[in-house]
């Protein structure tokens, strides 16, 4: 989770942004193999706060500007609570299926690292891959015309061979949970000596860098998943170690963007 | 007579889920009446409630325009005091006039018990229809209660299934004004999302759902499930098909949209090869799509899916959801190719990194545990004569039975559980009657299932549940009220409906014995106390009393008595169940039945058994003829119930046990159990307590409640 969408949606601020997003879910991989699924698929993320209440019919003009008429393709809402564990994230709001196919994720935010967002921002995230072969009438993925010389198979193929056999027989389980441990302490050394009280030092702390390795252990802890490492109870903790580490992230983020100048005696509560 | 209208509310909102709507609409309808009729504006529950995915409408035809005036009486201090000597209102009178706003000419006296008192009556007004709803609606819609809820402006903004966006509110032909989460009501409600208006104004009530249809918004799920059904039925008719029924999804679709049409697509015929089992479940699951069969009752490579457009004119959407469900089924048939790269068997360690619960261990324990137990059911039964219980196939079959719950196919499709393992058992080559009972072994889901097809499978089905039973009662998880995370009246039920459908040999108790057993040499981590046995065997009766009262219908106190007098062997419980139905009318037993409640009373009266019970019953004490007449009838009688009974001829026995009726009324007529011989009185009461033994070994008699036999 980009931290243009996770860090953006805290405070109160009206904030807007979308941008590509390369997004990577090591058990989704599928060795090239399935038309429709990837081990790295492309995002554009879309964050509106607050969430205007036209949001849908902006959504679905934008369809429309893409050259989607919808009154001939079957276009739906349905419901999909959208979560991330580790992140202490999650919102309430559909996938929306073109033809059956799910092409959006579309939320609106309720937490982001453990904190109730006031006001609630709306997330949209349009699968690209998807609905560039559905424009270009492509049966599968990897054969979309990526650029005139190249299909996207020839981008990419071998990419999602690789990461398939890494994710799912290759990754050294043992090696992966050293990695994940050494992330996490280091992202709990930064988390943990954030100046709260001092203002002259909190503006150069590297907040950012704490959450970049928030997300590295995520994506580590995704990578075991997937190499079905990991047992159902060790799951739930593991998860909580990095939600942890999120929460803490989010707090200090929201403390560093706005209270830059004071020493926070008086909001204690974390 | 106050004026009348009709009502109409439509909350507009973006999608609701699907599966939520028709439960909101009928909580919302005992919400509205419960206001309207609590401030007296409808005199019966007259709401109609109604959704679709974009709005929940209720319509009230006939509510008053006018709340009605009301009357009430008020006391007041007594005359004595509020009236002097010379009749003139004083003090006391003035002020409770000027409280109740009322001259004090319009204070009268009344009686009552308790003397004469002053009274007023005070008139409410009724206040206009509009203001009452503009203050109940908003709460009204607040109060419909959802599995989880949201805010979309701010946190302390309204919470809801999903955001509000616009509201109708029409009282004869007149919107009323109020305003829910800070959306004003109007006149203006919204056609279908592409095929209609953007506005639609709506004037009057009658006119709703028309004005609507125009926009191609069927309002009510009535009309959806009608045009639904009428283009399954036509569409697969035309192609020589048939849908496969389900009516789940078909609840569903009704609520996915709010112009439904019917399309029919097609797959390419190679992916049939994959079992039909996962075949439907892709469809239904994921895509909500209904699977076709041929006549033949195979299933067919087409699909009927449910679009929220009129047609489909130019085929794109058939197009589509047919690249869709190509893709589904090559991930379907990549899970199937990739989990049997090795056998089911190689899963077994990977079991033991998923936990069952904390306590109870990890699959790989209760797996082990649901062998030892398999076996101990098939031994069982073959030692009493079953001749098909393998113990060799029960033990195999319950060993795969998990291992398909690490396989990709149950992480994408987790109802498939139990299903997928047999699949693949049967692939890999494990016999029928194996890979049968790891299909099967889930089974019975609920009281209208099927329980297991095989002995095998019921005997891994009867193990998985009663570790079930075990292991979570042991750890304390017994259920309360309505939560059972664990599913702990369903494995009861499904325990109870597979003994008795199958009627197999089973002690409870014993079975219980052997799940403790099972669960101490797994897990050193529970100390099962002994008194659990008992918890768990009456939980698992309770279940029983629950199947042999509303599903094989007997009545509640022919139960309680059969089950008094024995309940470890459920099939003999309902053997004698039938035999005490059946004998229940004979003129004897009733009456009969009335004496033994006598004689259990006097026996209790009588306190602890050791201060008079005799070793036997002494004739020589015998002092009146029926006693001794009572003691060498129920001496013959016991005889040769004792053999019917042994012979399982239960309805004899009884039969026989009824005939002692007028002996016992005899010795009751003639005899007074107290006498003051004590010798004699300790002997009567042996006699009664001997008979009261003997004769409840098929049902005790005590429990029947005469004359309120069904």
């Amino acid at each position: 989770m980009h931290p243009e969408t996770f860090l953006r949606v805290l405070g109160p601020d009206p904030y807007k942004v979308c941008y590509v997003q390369p997004c990577r879910r090591p058990a989704d991989g599928r060795y090239g193999e399935n038309p429709n699924r990837l081990y790295k698929h492309t995002q554009l993320q879309v964050i509106l706060k607050p969430a205007p209440e036209n949001i849908q019919d902006l959504y679905l003009a934008s369809l429309k500007a893409i050259g989607i008429d919808l009154t001939l393709h079957d276009i739906r809402f349905e419901e999909d609570n959208w979560e991330a564990p580790t992140l202490g994230a999650w919102g309430m709001g559909w996938q929306v299926l073109l033809d059956g196919l799910e092409i959006t994720q579309f939320t609106y935010f309720q937490q982001s690292g453990g904190i109730d967002l006031d006001p609630a921002s709306v997330e949209l995230t349009f699968g690209l891959e998807r609905i560039a072969a559905f424009l270009q009438n492509v049966e599968s993925i990897f054969e979309i015309q990526w650029t005139p010389e190249r299909s996207y198979g020839q981008v990419r193929l071998a990419e999602e061979e690789q990461f398939s056999s890494y994710s799912f027989e290759f990754a050294d389980v043992d090696s992966t949970r050293q990695m994940f441990d050494l992330t996490e302490k280091e992202a709990l050394r930064l988390v943990s000596g954030y100046p709260r009280k001092q203002p002259e030092l909190k503006r150069r702390y590297p907040v950012l860098a704490a959450y970049d390795l928030c997300l590295k252990s995520s994506h580590l802890f995704n990578l075991l998943d997937a190499r079905g490492a990991i047992s159902t109870t060790e799951r739930a903790a593991l998860i909580d170690r990095i939600r942890k580490i999120a929460c803490r992230v989010a707090y200090c983020y929201l403390d560093q963007t706005t209270n830059p100048n004071s020493t926070s005696e008086d909001q204690e509560s974390e | 007579m106050t004026k009348t209208a009709d009502f109409l509310l439509e909350i507009g909102c973006e999608e609701i889920p699907a599966g939520m709507i028709a439960k909101a609409c009928d909580e919302f309808k005992v919400i509205l009446e419960k206001y309207f009729s609590t401030s007296g504006l409808i005199e019966k529950e007259s709401v109609d409630v109604f959704g679709a995915p974009r709005r929940i409408t209720a319509i009230c035809k006939g509510i008053l325009q006018r709340q009605p005036d009301s009357e009430r009486e008020v006391t007041g201090p007594p005359r004595s005091v509020a009236f002097d000597s010379a009749d003139q209102p004083t003090r006391a009178a003035l002020s409770f006039a000027e409280k109740q706003g009322i001259p004090i000419s319009k204070v009268y006296t009344i009686t009552t018990q308790r003397g004469e008192y002053i009274a007023a009556k005070i008139v409410t007004i009724g206040r206009p229809t509009e203001a009452i709803l503009a203050e109940v609606l908003p709460r009204a819609v607040a109060e419909i209660s959802w599995p989880r809820t949201m805010y979309w402006t701010s946190r302390d903004g309204m919470r809801f299934i999903r955001p509000i966006r616009w509201i109708v509110s029409l009282l004869g032909g007149k919107s009323v004004k109020l305003e829910i989460a800070n959306v004003r009501a109007g006149i203006e409600s919204a056609g279908h999302r592409f095929l209609g208006k953007k506005k639609v104004a709506i004037h009057n009530v009658a006119g709703y759902e028309a004005a609507l249809r125009r926009n191609f918004v069927l309002a009510n799920p009535v009309a959806r499930r009608k045009k639904i059904e009428s283009e399954l039925t036509s569409l697969t008719a035309k192609h020589h098909l048939r849908v496969h029924e389900d009516p789940a999804l078909m609840d569903l679709v009704v609520y996915l949209n709010e112009y439904p049409s019917v399309i029919l697509g097609g797959f390419d015929s190679d992916y049939l090869e994959l079992p039909e089992e996962i075949l439907v479940t892709v469809m239904r699951g994921h895509q909500k799509y209904f699977a076709v069969r041929s006549r033949d009752g195979r299933l067919a490579p087409n699909f009927l899916a449910v679009i929220n457009l009129g047609r489909d004119a130019r085929g794109l959407v058939r197009a589509g959801h047919e690249r869709v469900l190509r893709a589904r089924f090559a991930d379907a048939r990549f899970f199937w190719e990739s989990d049997q790269k090795c056998r089911l068997a190689d899963y077994l360690p990977r079991l033991a990194h998923v936990t069952y619960e904390s306590r109870l261990g990890s699959y790989a324990e209760k797996v082990e545990r649901m062998r030892q137990l398999a076996r101990w059911f098939a031994e069982q039964w073959f030692a009493q004569g079953i001749q098909q219980a393998s113990v060799a196939s029960a033990d195999r079959a319950a060993e795969l039975s998990k291992c398909d719950l690490v396989t990709g196919m149950v992480g994408e499709f987790p109802e498939l559980q139990g299903i997928v393992g047999g699949l693949y058992a049967e692939s890999q080559g494990e016999p029928e009657d194996v890979f049968q009972a790891i299909y099967d072994h889930y089974r019975p889901a609920g009281l209208e299932e099927k329980i297991p097809s095989n002995l095998t499978g019921c005997a891994v089905a009867l193990a998985d549940k009663m570790d079930a039973l075990v292991g979570c009662i042991s750890a304390g998880l017994l259920p309360t009220g309505s939560s059972d995370p664990f599913g702990l009246r369903r494995a009861a039920l499904g325990l109870v409906k597979i003994i008795l459908e199958r009627k197999l040999p089973v002690s409870l108790s014993s079975a219980i014995s052997a799940g403790v057993r099972a669960l101490a040499s797994t897990t050193q981590k529970l100390h099962v106390k002994p008194e659990i046995e008992k918890v768990i065997f009456d939980f698992i009766i309770d279940r029983a009393r629950f199947v042999m009262r509303e599903r094989l219908g007997f009545a509640y106190d022919e139960v309680n008595a059969v089950l008094a007098a024995g309940s470890d062997d459920l099939v003999d419980a309902v053997k004698r169940l039938e035999a005490l139905k059946a004998i229940r009318r004979s003129k004897n037993f009733e009456p009969l039945a009335v004496s033994f409640k006598r004689i259990r009373k006097i026996i209790e009266k009588a306190g602890p058994a050791e201060k008079w019970q005799l070793p036997a019953v002494k004739p020589e004490l015998f002092d009146a003829a029926s006693e001794r007449a009572l003691y060498a009838v129920a001496e013959s009688a016991n005889r040769k119930a004792s053999g019917d009974k042994r012979a399982g001829k239960y309805k004899e026995a009884l039969q026989t046990i009824a005939e002692l009726r007028p002996a016992v009324d005899q010795f009751f007529q003639d005899v007074l159990v107290n006498s003051e011989n004590e010798d004699v009185r300790r002997n009567r009461l042996t006699l009664l307590q001997t008979l009261l033994r003997e004769f409840s070994t098929i049902a005790d008699f005590s429990e029947i409640a005469a004359g309120e036999s069904r």
